[in-house]
């Protein structure tokens, strides 16, 4: 059986788009193989700047021939009819066979697809993926129509066994396959012929080409940290960055560099940031300061005076980016130190989003709502308005301007040299996060308070203006803020009723969003309102207050249908609860990677409203927990049936059996148990609800699990006695109406 | 046709070199276009040039203006006024990436002994409503040119697609030259009776435009310029194909692509005098690419843009 060797050779391919290629050239050409009938033993995929590489191993040769028996019309059928059987079967009548059925002699064709060669399918294959692949970007050239990443220079595709090897012929806009490839683009010139893969990948490590990308990645950081290590230092590990640095080079030469003295003072994020970025150099620090000291640089290419001018060169152009990073520094410090508010200025003038006005207006939002939500977080509301004000001051900054993914952490540095507390400086770095799932949550109490509200205010707005993410679109990362706020929630073990702050920063939107048409005693009312919000909560209250109080003034403005307030009155409340609806469908999400089953959730979430993210967060965990136990477990299937009893006895009787069971009535043991432990058990429950004590309701909720199942045992609800029917059922209501307390345990599935 | 293998001496040699090279692989040697140009794409050698499908090998130094980048003289590496060194060629022929190399070791770059590389850098000019595929090219790390196959110009597609080169000049010659601050390096034979450096021809006018830039201008004169060369544009582009004097069919595409070049300059000055915000800087931008987008539109309706009367 032949092996397959594929080698498609273009100018450069983006070092982010390789590995992903390779792997689409496998699949593609692998199912398309197995699709015709060519099945394989092993396939892997290769990628070099220049080159994507498949190798497959001991494909059939030629697909199997394929047998089809098709069923024909009856044999005393019409001649019409026959023929035009034979016509679509491709056969003649003196193939057919005749054979006895259930419904008389019918005919039956037996039809041969002969299998084809390998050459045969494999060329049409690559041609239909070649065609077709799915390069995120992709370019045509010169004259051609072909689409490819870069233009495409040569394929080579070749089958070989034992007995040599044979170019599948193909021929795709000109390119024709051949048998032979050429090495390194500077090391080595001519072309050379290639008889199977182990001679390829052999005569490729000749003339300079290492093909597999982990080997290149390997041997890069292998050299880096020998360097290193021999220097007393160490490299800053940086995957990422590892793997594009393999995909620029085919031949990779390690060479370590000095950055210069002067620059050595410069933040190392920033240095660190500047190599990466612009030289996609490794950053090489002192172990003992954690300064970083030197650099590693990867070249495609060994020289006679080894790499010496290379090196030269780059630390030449390092030196010029961090002289332009210093002097970016040097000015936003003078800035900083003089108080930002240049860069306060400046940011009246930079629109945050169209509708929603400037970044100014959107910090002033902020710093409103991270002044309110201080208390929640136990900060101090002064340094919490502080924080949130200088909070995004960097923008304006330089270095930020040329390294926007510096962002709050160069806010920390101007915050310190500014000479601001030690908090409010923290919290300018550590209010975007947690950035992603795996991002640590801000851990000060004046950071979370700016965390959140930056976060609610980001929500609240693009809630107002309708701007919500929908299926994979989620262009202002919605989701992604929701998440914080849940986690920074989570984290903190914050208490705080989400709607009140959601409703108060939504009207701020629309105040915001109106500002222009409004009228001044509109946005009076409006201010009220949301001071009222902020009091006492629940948005719809608040604004008939406010407009009830609103009736007695002589200047009041108009609150008729269509009017501004009306407006914002009617739509607010709706808004709220789709953004809180969005939270909670966060919340799922997040708990079930965690581990929590979402009907557990669901169980909990309507309860106390459900904006008391960490309440339902610790009710929802205990009743996880309860549920894995044998005693949940069972309590559950009590619950059901008694409220299956119930409903069905309900809906048959038209009654709710709610109240008036009495221990007077019972005439088991079984019954008096039950009322006894239910007794017991509802101030148990109570008591523990009133402390937030879930894992203790649960406990009293498993105490009740042998009454309710003994009662089950031993008593027959559906007596004949109409009293003592009814007593019971009243009784199955006690054990529901407990039960419910705890969660809503009709949403549980099993 | 054999190479000075030796090094270049002056900024000068530099250009002399490239032009001598590119005239050999047949480009035709152009001059600069005499309006203010932000980059050498926006000479019509290129930008219209990269429309129809008329073949087309051009090469040219073009002075370019980015107001937003002086430094008054000061920056080893900034400047408001530089040169660029375009190639454009149409069909971009298979070898671009070999000629191109050549043309590196034609200004005395040694491929054994330095790292030449081709970094992925999608070309896109908002203004131009252009974009394409292609690298940035480091040589030590250092990015000397562009390498760009275009895909789109003016909102139309490429077809034949050109292969465009656009080397820094100064940045490039820095290199070769081993110099560390642009206003040092040798403009011409640093032998010459009358040896001239970078610094003795531009130091002055970097920082006589730095200052006219930033704070000097005249804004609101500027904001009138940039309203009457897109009206100018509009209006050349609105007249008939058929000139009613001689009865020819010209249609106009060059003279209103100027307008737009024009209007394209006065917004990068405006730019650098700070007066238009984000959101402003977005419909300008806007503007001008409406214009570029009507002169490629004229710009096939012409011979050299591929129309032809039958």
């Amino acid at each position: 059986m032949p092996d397959l060797l594929i080698e498609l050779f273009s100018e450069e391919i983006p070092a982010r788009m390789q590995a992903r290629a390779a792997e689409d050239l496998k699949k593609r050409m692998t199912d398309g193989l197995v699709e015709a009938g060519l099945t394989y033993g092993g396939a892997r995929a290769f990628s070099t700047p220049r080159r994507l590489v498949l190798a497959v191993e001991t494909l059939l040769a030629e697909s199997p021939t394929v047998r089809e028996e098709r069923k024909g019309p009856r044999v005393d059928a019409p001649d019409k009819a026959i023929e035009g059987f034979l016509r679509g079967a491709g056969v003649t009548r003196a193939d057919l066979e005749e054979r006895e059925t259930p419904k008389g002699a019918v005919f039956f064709a037996t039809i041969e697809k002969p299998g084809h060669p390998a050459a045969e399918i494999v060329a049409e294959v690559l041609e239909t993926t070649i065609r077709n692949f799915p390069w995120p970007k992709s370019m045509r050239w010169g004259s051609g129509s072909l689409r490819w990443v870069r233009p495409l220079h040569s394929i080579l595709c070749i089958l070989s066994d034992e007995n040599g090897a044979e170019v599948v012929p193909l021929e795709i806009d000109g390119i024709k396959a051949g048998n032979t490839a050429e090495g390194h683009r500077f090391m080595d010139g001519a072309p050379f012929a290639v008889t199977g893969f182990d001679d390829y990948v052999a005569k490729l490590k000749r003339d300079h080409v290492v093909l597999d990308a982990e080997e290149r990645a390997d041997h890069i950081w292998q050299d880096a940290t020998n360097m290193a290590f021999a220097a007393g230092l160490d490299v800053v590990e940086d995957k990422g960055l590892l793997a594009e640095v393999a995909g620029l080079v085919e031949w990779p030469v390690v060479l370590m560099g000095e950055i210069g003295e002067e620059f050595l003072g410069l933040p190392p994020e920033v240095l660190k940031t500047s190599m990466k970025e612009h030289q996609k150099f490794f950053s090489v620090k002192n172990p003992k300061t954690d300064r970083i000291e030197r650099f590693i640089t990867v070249a495609n290419i060994e020289t006679p005076d080894y790499g010496a001018t290379i090196l030269a060169g780059n630390q030449k152009v390092l030196s010029a980016r961090l002289s332009d990073a210093k002097f970016f520094w040097e000015n936003d410090l003078r800035v900083a130190k003089a108080g930002m508010d240049e860069w306060l200025e400046k940011l009246e003038n930079v629109t945050f989003e169209r509708q929603l006005g400037t970044q100014a207006a959107r910090i002033a939002r902020i710093a409103r709502l991270a002044r309110a939500l201080a208390p929640v977080t136990g900060a101090d509301p002064d340094l919490a308005e502080q924080a949130a004000k200088v909070a995004k001051a960097d923008l304006s900054s330089e270095m930020v301007y040329e390294f926007p993914e510096l962002q709050g952490l160069m806010g920390r540095y101007y915050a310190e040299a500014a000479g601001l507390p030690a908090e409010v400086a923290k919290a300018c770095e550590e209010h975007y996060s947690p950035l992603g799932p795996s991002d640590d949550v801000p851990d000060g109490a004046v950071s979370r308070a700016v965390a959140l509200a930056d976060k609610l205010d980001t929500l609240t707005g693009f809630w107002v203006i309708d701007e919500k993410p929908t299926g994979s679109k989620d262009p202002f990362a919605l989701r992604r803020a929701a998440l914080g706020v849940i986690r920074i929630i989570l984290a903190g073990e914050l208490r705080l009723k989400l709607d009140t702050y959601i409703d108060a920063q939504l009207v701020l939107q629309k105040i915001g969003l109106n500002r222009v048409k409004a009228t001044s005693g509109e946005i009076d009312t409006l201010e009220e309102v949301i001071d009222e919000i902020s009091d006492h909560g629940v948005f719809g209250a608040a604004f008939h207050a406010v407009l009830e109080r609103l009736t007695g003034r002589d200047d009041a403005p108009d609150v008729g249908d269509g009017s501004l307030l009306r407006t914002v009155g009617d739509m607010v409340p709706d808004i709220s609860t789709d953004l809180l609806a969005f939270f909670h469908d966060r919340l799922k999400v997040y708990l079930r990677e965690e581990g929590l089953r979402h009907d557990v959730i669901d169980a909990c979430l309507e309860l106390d409203g459900g904006d008391d993210l960490y309440m339902l967060v610790k009710r929802a965990e205990a009743l996880g927990a309860f549920l894995e136990t044998e005693d949940g477990d069972n309590l559950l299937q009590g619950f059901k049936r008694a409220n299956n009893i119930l409903t069905q006895a309900e809906e048959k009787d038209g009654v709710e059996y709610s109240f008036g069971a009495d221990v007077k009535f019972a005439e088991t043991d079984e019954e008096r148990t039950l009322f006894a432990a239910l007794d017991a058990g509802e101030a148990e429950i109570d008591a523990a609800l009133q402390a937030e004590d879930f894992s203790a309701a649960m406990a009293g909720m498993a105490r009740l699990r042998a009454p309710i199942d003994a009662f089950f045992e031993a008593v027959q609800v559906n007596t004949d006695s109409k009293l003592v029917r009814r007593n019971r059922l009243n009784l199955l209501s006690r054990i529901r109406g407990t039960c419910l307390r705890v969660a809503d345990l009709t949403k549980l599935e099993g | 046709m054999a190479f000075q293998a030796d090094k270049p001496r002056s900024f000068q040699e530099i250009i002399l070199r490239l032009q001598s090279y590119w005239a050999n692989q047949g480009c035709a040697i152009m001059q600069p276009y005499d309006m203010e140009v932000g980059a050498g794409t926006f000479h019509p050698a290129t930008t219209l040039r990269s429309l129809g499908s008329q073949p087309w090998a051009a090469a040219y130094v073009q002075p370019s203006r980015r107001p937003t980048d002086g430094r008054y003289g000061e920056n080893p590496n900034r400047l408001q006024h530089y040169y660029q060194y375009q190639v454009l060629i149409k069909p971009s022929p298979p070898n671009l990436q070999e000629l191109y190399l050549g043309s590196l070791e034609a200004i005395g770059i040694d491929m054994d002994t330095h790292d030449i590389r081709f970094v992925e850098d999608d070309w896109e000019s908002p203004t131009l409503g252009a974009w394409g595929l292609g690298w940035e090219v480091w040589c030590d790390g250092m990015e000397v040119s562009q390498f760009t196959y275009f895909q789109q110009v003016g909102g139309h597609d490429c077809n034949p697609v050109s292969g465009e080169l656009t080397y820094g000049l100064e940045r490039l010659a820095m290199f070769v030259l081993g110099i560390d601050h642009v206003m040092d390096m040798p403009f011409n034979d640093p032998e010459a009776a009358i040896a001239l450096s970078y610094g003795d021809v531009h130091r002055q006018t970097e920082q006589e435009y730095s200052r006219w830039n930033f704070d000097v201008a005249n804004t609101e004169v500027l904001l009138k310029q940039f309203e009457e060369a897109e009206a100018e544009c509009q209006a050349i582009l609105t007249q008939d194909a058929v000139d009613p004097k001689t009865g020819k069919r010209i249609v106009m595409a060059h003279p209103a692509y100027d307008q737009c070049i024009k209007a394209s300059h006065i917004f990068n000055l405006l730019d650098a005098r700070g007066v238009i915000s984000v959101t402003e800087r977005q419909a300008y931008i806007g503007r001008v690419r409406a214009l570029a987008k009507q002169c490629a539109d004229a710009f096939v309706q012409t011979e050299a843009g591929g129309y032809s009367a039958a």
